[in-house]
């Protein structure tokens, strides 16, 4: 059967889904020479991207084996990673204007 | 390997044979443009600067304007200025005469106006036209090509698909003695420790790490979060959550070369081999670099799909998203989204895409070409006064 997502890298705490994915779905995954099985607890658009591993508040979000920012919440497995809960840490004047210091 | 291209007077080898009109400042631009309607077979480059402008700003626009009218494209220059703007016409001219293609210079205030300049600029570029379509291509190493790399209206496919094929078909020209150039500084953030390692000298790794530095200070200077515009708003949608995400899908499209060294933003690499430019992450800013500094072709990679192209070069676009090659089959050349759905090894599609870039090479049209997709612009790093 064909992939109904990716896993970049056996790093990743991440997956892209390359085929709409409804709620309530059980898929099965490559992760290297391994696969992993992840039940989907909310809808995740093609190109979108879902956690396959518990990815808790503040903990780095991990696709194509690097980080690509940091969790604002704590992620579950199968539930949709993107804006709403994932945060970059780079380019961040933001932080600089509210005072933060720069991670 | 070999392919059919025109031999220029300094040795530089063109893939398309164009008479440019260069207007100097925006005060110019309309009537260069009034010009080139005159004349099919040439093209001019409207643009909004080249005047009042100072220091690093003023000498970037001015490379900028240089490196176009130099590209190997290019068979012949008509430098149109206004007369009295900050970028001085005949300067262009004789920078660009240096390549030993034919230059000639007129000002609107000289030439009496614009319908005058409209008759005079007319008739040169008229004779310029006639005299390139005589000439014949001749048969030119694969080593003299120079790919500019682009990537715009990225979604996870481009990552996952487009931009590793696209590395794949950079590798083999580099493989060949060839040359590509990676772009697009803004999206370097993030990605910036993978491509230091493969930088062949520490001066390169030192100078990719001062322009990711400068670019994401620029950002972090406006009191903003980057991703107000980077991410795009199109690249969230498709799927693409932060900046350090989309920098490394991006930095696929560099396949896996050693980094011969860097380059400024119109600058012409010193060699042949994988160059960084540093540019912004904006398309048509970036591109117009990469041609400026002499690249003849540019492969460009769309998730969301976008029809840009160049009034001097031919841009191929391929996308790793089925969908939108579907959506967009106007505009698309390649479907790299067989990697996807069909199972294509990332290799035959590098081996398809590398195939198309010879076929543009020795003529074919590109989409974006035949639609008449002419987009240009410059980055400016200045204010104007």
């Amino acid at each position: 059967m064909k992939s109904r997502a990716l896993v970049a890298n056996i790093k990743d705490n991440v997956a892209t889904a390359i085929d709409d994915i409804k709620v309530g779905e059980r898929i099965f995954i490559k992760s290297g020479e391994s696969k992993i099985e992840v039940d989907i607890i909310q809808n995740i658009p093609f190109g979108h991207k879902f956690a396959i591993e518990e990815i808790v508040k503040g903990n780095e979000v991990v696709k194509y084996g690097e980080k690509i920012g940091a969790a604002t919440s704590d992620i579950k497995v199968g539930e949709h990673a993107h804006i709403h809960n994932v945060e970059s840490n780079r380019g961040r004047g933001d932080r600089k204007r509210r005072g933060e210091v720069q991670a | 390997m070999k392919f059919m291209g025109y031999r220029r007077e300094n040795g530089s080898v063109g893939i398309r044979n164009h008479v440019v009109i260069l207007p100097t400042s925006v005060c110019s631009s309309e009537t260069a443009v009034k010009i080139s309607n005159q004349v099919p077979g040439s093209v001019a480059l409207p643009h909004q600067h080249g005047c009042c402008q100072v220091g690093e700003d003023y000498k970037q626009t001015l490379r900028t304007l240089i490196g176009m009218g130099s590209n190997p494209n290019v068979g012949a220059v008509l430098v149109v200025g206004l007369g009295c703007e900050g970028i001085r016409p005949r300067e262009v001219g004789e920078e660009i005469k240096r390549t030993g293609k034919q230059v000639e210079v007129i000002t609107i205030q000289e030439c009496g106006g614009t319908l005058n300049t409209i008759a005079i600029g007319a008739r040169i570029a008229k004779e310029m036209a006639q005299k390139l379509s005589l000439q014949q291509r001749v048969e030119c190493d694969v080593n003299e090509l120079v790919l500019g790399l682009e990537c715009g209206g990225s979604d996870p496919t481009s990552g996952i698909a487009a931009n590793p094929a696209l590395g794949v078909a950079s590798d083999i020209l580099v493989g060949m003695g060839g040359t590509s150039i990676l772009s697009e500084t803004t999206e370097l953030i993030g990605a910036e420790h993978i491509l230091v390692e493969r930088t062949k000298s520490e001066e390169t790794a030192k100078r990719l790490l001062k322009f990711v530095q400068t670019t994401e200070d620029r950002a972090i200077s406006m009191g903003e979060d980057l991703r107000g515009s980077q991410p795009t708003p199109g690249n969230i949608e498709g799927g693409i959550t932060t900046i350090e995400e989309k920098s490394l899908g991006c930095i696929y499209k560099a396949g896996s070369a050693p980094i011969e060294g860097v380059l400024d933003y119109a600058e012409a690499p010193k060699g042949k081999g994988l160059y960084f430019m540093d540019t912004p992450g904006e398309d048509i800013d970036s591109i117009t670099g990469m041609l400026a500094g002499g690249a003849q072709i540019v492969v460009f990679t769309t998730g969301r799909g976008t029809p840009t192209g160049s009034p001097i070069a031919p841009v191929i676009k391929v996308t790793g998203n089925s969908k939108t090659y579907n959506n967009m089959v106007d505009n698309i050349d390649i479907n790299a989204g067989k990697i996807i759905d069909d199972d294509v090894s990332l290799e035959e599609m590098g081996q398809e895409i590398f195939k198309e870039m010879l076929e543009v090479s020795n003529g074919k049209l590109t989409k974006a070409e035949v639609l008449g997709h002419r987009e240009f612009g410059i980055f400016r790093i200045g204010f104007t006064f």
